[in-house]
């Protein structure tokens, strides 16, 4: 049995003529967090579909402990145990912090055909697992628009946790917070990849991704441009492959020599 | 794990203690959607206890005639409510009335039916046509506001031009007597608890008439299928797993389906549920009446939605409730009836629903962003 948990092989996808992903790479291990960074249209969002089974890849295969598997639906990625948390985090706002925390698996009881929402456990469980993270919902059955966006984000990590996740591919979790909101949702991801799972935490924000990481991909332009342990790779050098550090470095030459022409006029 | 969690949520809840604010009661009253139909239907019987308590308008009978009146009303403006707390409209439940009336009165009439069997006719018909209409929305992606206006026409149409073709009149009488004996017409032509007017009647609590029976004879099943159909919806909403697919599916149905909630099976019922809340209607209506009329349930729809949105139903959908639109219902039909028994000039009663109206959207989008607010 190899080190992985999960393993994503040379995937490759296209759109027609558009090569939106070519050789893509990642391994990950129980308990690692791996940071997926590139800038935007680098193929985040087409990878990101192609993990959680919105997307067949065209080219390279996912091995899911050490078995070969194809998704042909999102339910087959989520049945397996990849849960992903979507950029729009699919909670209703005006609904409660348990009904959402378990819409389209709501705990029932009862007899056949007369069961109902059993709302008391469902409740119980939504607190209870709010609490682990350190968010204390008063009232379970307060309106989720009522929550910060710290706690939407977690929220919807914790569900995904509580319902079988495994590796959690979390798109952009911290892109729309603040600096405290956004270390608090970091936190929990941490924890939870101490917890067992393994965490792929795709982002644009190097700050964000560097404390957290164990280990980083950088997306660019469709390609992979390599995987780099903590150890082999400064937040500079990360952010200047982003970017597309060439690009910026010529950017610099040609704005000086502007400069220069300016200056001799 | 759960010493390390129980150590962070202790600690936190700690932290969060002087955070922590007491919200009233009051408050919590204010978020639930039907808090503002509950005290307009107060406000509205108190303002003709005032007005026309001296008349027969709080009389049993009076009182039979503006519930009779309510829960007509209320029976379609539940399913209507369900389907906008489910994110979609359905403007042919009017055309759904008056369609089903002649679904019923043609084939008894005309091709020698039984009664129970052109009753279960027409509400096979509304399980078609709500069905077509939730796959028409669903699978286009159309706003359900078009394609049930084109039901609207179609029904409308359809209802007008096979009538006349069969019976070349536009009214179908004559159903009155064929509803004794029939296992089916009943249930919805029967009124109920005659034994307590009749008891009430013998000890002179309540008016009679000159021959010494009560007045009012006994509770008219629109009222019983008023109070049961409240009863099933809410318990649908709040407390079965398919309600809360409802609200997840009007709330953001892109969500709803990314965490494997059946959006288009939880619509598709929902206009079903309208349809067949429409034939109920029907029946109550005309076997009430005797006869089937083409232009029946003419613009019931739109009050139908009305009192949805009085009863705190959002426009946008993924709110409001059952209760709510019972209570809307009650407004606008006790305001209809209570209307006869004061010097106002009944010209003034749309008035009153359209401002009734406009002060219930008004007040459901103050709650609905107290309720989404952020802290």
């Amino acid at each position: 049995m190899s080190d992985y948990l999960v393993q994503f092989n040379n995937i490759s996808k296209f759109f027609g003529k558009v090569i939106a992903l070519k050789d893509v790479t990642m391994r990950l291990k129980k308990g690692e967090i791996m940071c997926l960074l590139g800038d935007n249209g680098a193929g985040k969002s087409t990878l990101i579909k192609t993990l959680a089974g919105v997307h067949k890849p065209d080219e390279g295969e996912i091995i899911f402990e050490d078995n070969k598997i194809v998704f042909d639906s999102p339910k087959d990625a989520l049945d397996i145990g990849i849960g992903t948390v979507y950029q729009d985090l699919a909670l209703v706002p005006l609904m409660s912090v348990t009904r959402n925390f378990f819409m389209g698996r709501e705990p029932q009881k009862g007899i056949p055909f007369l069961k109902t929402f059993d709302v008391e456990t469902a409740n119980k469980i939504a607190a209870d697992r709010m609490g682990q993270i350190g968010i204390d919902v008063r009232d379970p059955s307060q309106a989720v628009g009522t929550m910060s966006g710290g706690e939407r984000q977690c929220l919807a990590i914790s569900r995904a946790i509580y319902f079988g996740a495994k590796v959690l591919v979390l798109d952009e979790p911290t892109s729309a917070l603040g600096v405290h909101q956004a270390s608090m949702v970091l936190k929990y991801i941490v924890k939870a990849a101490s917890e067992g799972l393994a965490v792929i935490l795709i982002t644009h924000n190097v700050h964000h991704a560097y404390p957290v990481g164990n280990s980083f991909t950088v997306l660019n332009r469709g390609k992979s441009m390599g995987t780099f342990q903590k150890k082999e790779i400064s937040r500079e050098k990360l952010l200047s492959m982003m970017a597309g550090g060439e690009e910026l470095d010529k950017l610099e030459v040609e704005l000086q020599e502007m400069d220069r022409i300016h200056n001799k006029n | 794990m759960s010493l390390k969690s129980k150590s962070i949520s202790s600690k936190s809840s700690l932290n969060e203690d002087e955070r922590l604010k007491k919200i009233s009661p009051l408050r919590v009253l204010l978020n639930r959607p039907e808090l503002g139909a509950l005290g307009g239907s107060i406000l509205v019987f108190i303002f003709f206890g005032i007005v026309a308590g001296d008349t027969g308008m709080f009389s049993a009978y009076g009182m039979l005639n503006f519930l009779d009146v309510s829960a007509n009303l209320g029976i379609i403006a539940i399913a209507a409510a369900m389907l906008m707390i489910g994110g979609e409209f359905d403007l042919s439940i009017g055309s759904m009335i008056g369609f089903a009336g002649i679904c019923i009165a043609i084939p008894a009439i005309y091709w020698g039916w039984p009664l129970w069997m052109s009753i279960i006719f027409a509400f096979a018909m509304a399980v078609l046509v709500g069905y077509f209409n939730g796959i028409m929305v669903v699978k286009t992606g159309l706003p359900s506001f078009i394609v049930t206006l084109a039901m609207l026409f179609i029904l409308r149409g359809l209802t007008l031009a096979i009538t006349r073709l069969i019976t070349g009149r536009t009214q179908v009488p004559g159903l009155r007597v064929l509803i004794e004996d029939d296992p089916l017409a009943w249930l919805f032509a029967t009124d109920t608890f005659k034994w307590l007017f009749t008891w009430l009647g013998s000890l002179k609590l309540i008016e009679l008439r000159t021959d010494g029976t009560p007045l009012a004879t006994g509770i008219p099943p629109s009222v019983i299928w008023f109070i049961a159909l409240t009863l099933f919806a809410t318990w649908i909403l709040m407390k079965t797993r398919y309600g809360n697919w409802i609200f997840a599916s009007g709330g953001d149905k892109v969500g709803a389906t990314n965490v494997g909630v059946p959006v288009g099976r939880v619509k598709i019922s929902l206009f079903i549920g309208t349809a067949v809340a429409s034939t109920i209607f029907a029946c109550i209506q005309v076997l009430d009446a005797g006869s089937a009329d083409t232009m029946r349930g003419t613009l019931k729809e739109l009050e139908a939605i009305a009192a949805a949105v009085v009863g705190g139903c959002l426009l946008t959908g993924g709110y409001g409730s059952a209760i709510g639109a019972a209570f809307g219902a009650i407004i606008f039909g006790t305001v209809s009836m209570g209307i006869f028994y004061t010097d106002v000039d009944t010209d003034w009663f749309k008035v009153f629903l359209g401002a009734m109206m406009l002060i219930a959207v008004v007040f459901n989008n103050y709650i609905r962003k107290k309720v989404t607010e952020s802290k």
